[in-house]
């Protein structure tokens, strides 16, 4: 009888859901799954068990370091491509703005607002080494937790190389 | 003890309320239309040296609909939390001619706008610092098109093309 009724009811209760996911998603922590390997061992290491070729990694990106966009060496972060802003890939910060990262030619600086970020399995990662320092707006979350599969649940640690990079930070305590 | 649990009651009614408006608020805010307060030299004599409010909606630019001569808002690429407001001069592919020093132009620049990134200039060429100084912008830092301003109240309008 009242067919149009709970139609509305059903259309309003989904809206309501969804605005809430979004804003949670937008701004507290959202779940995304790594597609790739350019970041094993840490996501997607493709070894021989089932759960791991099976499907993707899935991780915990947190949203509140954009408050005030204050990274670490070592953090794990979700940026958008600077060309192709509709991919977004997930990479470790290696440099931060002011610092010297060495590649293989020369010695690059990072600028202001910028980062220089490098995929943990350095023979296949697409990164800075390619498309150079990435600014800091870009930045669409950092990752703290992988959540799936189960056997590898846990924390993800930073892990820095210091024989690469040298920081404006650590030379001050000279 | 009934009327803690009534009260109870109606303060999470209410709470949920006031939580799902704020919600609604951001996404309106960050999805479709928002109104920032810019100001500054930069944009001389578009928009003016003491602040203006203006609307800037955000779905051209998730649309793709973004073209040379629109007024952008955009995340600094020199500091993540400061946002600026410049023009659109070239999309990605176009050549762009420009020289730093706008007094002489004997020494002039050319580049392609290279993919996935477009070159923003301030209105006024004196004093903006844009594209001329840290290069083309990724597109991703764009966050939304400013179509009107609605404060001051003389230059109340949208903007023709």
């Amino acid at each position: 009888m009242g067919t149009p009724r709970v139609l509305w009811s059903i259309t309003k209760k989904c809206f309501t859901v969804g605005v809430i996911t979004l804003t949670v998603s937008d701004l507290f922590a959202s779940i995304v799954p790594v597609r790739g390997a350019s970041m094993s061992p840490t996501f997607n290491p493709k070894t021989n068990s089932l759960l791991d070729s099976l499907s993707d990694d899935r991780v915990l990106v947190e949203k509140l370091c954009l408050r005030n966009y204050k990274f670490s060496h070592g953090d794990v972060i979700v940026f958008s491509s600077p060309n192709n802003h509709k991919e977004k890939h997930v990479k470790r910060i290696v440099g931060l703005p002011g610092d010297w990262v060495g590649t293989i030619y020369d010695v690059v600086h990072i600028p202001e607002g910028h980062c220089w970020v490098e995929g943990d399995n350095t023979a296949s990662s697409l990164d800075s080494r390619s498309f150079g320092p990435v600014p800091l707006g870009l930045v669409k979350g950092r990752v703290t937790h992988v959540l799936w599969p189960p056997h590898r649940v846990g924390t993800v640690d930073r892990k820095t190389s210091q024989n690469r990079v040298s920081s404006s930070s650590s030379a001050s305590k000279f | 003890m009934r009327q803690w649990r009534i009260i109870a009651k109606e303060a999470m009614t209410r709470a949920s309320i006031i939580g799902k408006f704020l919600c609604l608020l951001h996404v309106t805010d960050a999805y479709v239309l928002s109104s920032n307060h810019v100001l500054g030299p930069s944009m001389l004599p578009t928009l003016n040296i003491t602040g203006d409010v203006v609307l800037v909606e955000h779905l051209s630019h998730r649309l793709g609909k973004l073209g040379s001569g629109d007024l952008v808002l955009v995340r600094s690429p020199l500091d993540p939390k400061k946002t600026l407001t410049k023009r659109i001069v070239a999309m990605e592919g176009d050549k762009v001619t420009f020289s730093l020093d706008s007094t002489r132009s004997h020494n002039s620049r050319s580049l392609v706008v290279p993919k996935g990134h477009v070159w923003i200039q301030g209105d006024n060429l004196y004093v903006s610092r844009d594209s001329r100084h840290f290069g083309p912008l990724p597109y991703g830092l764009i966050e939304g098109k400013v179509f009107m301003r609605v404060w001051p109240p003389s230059s109340f309008g949208l903007w023709g093309e």
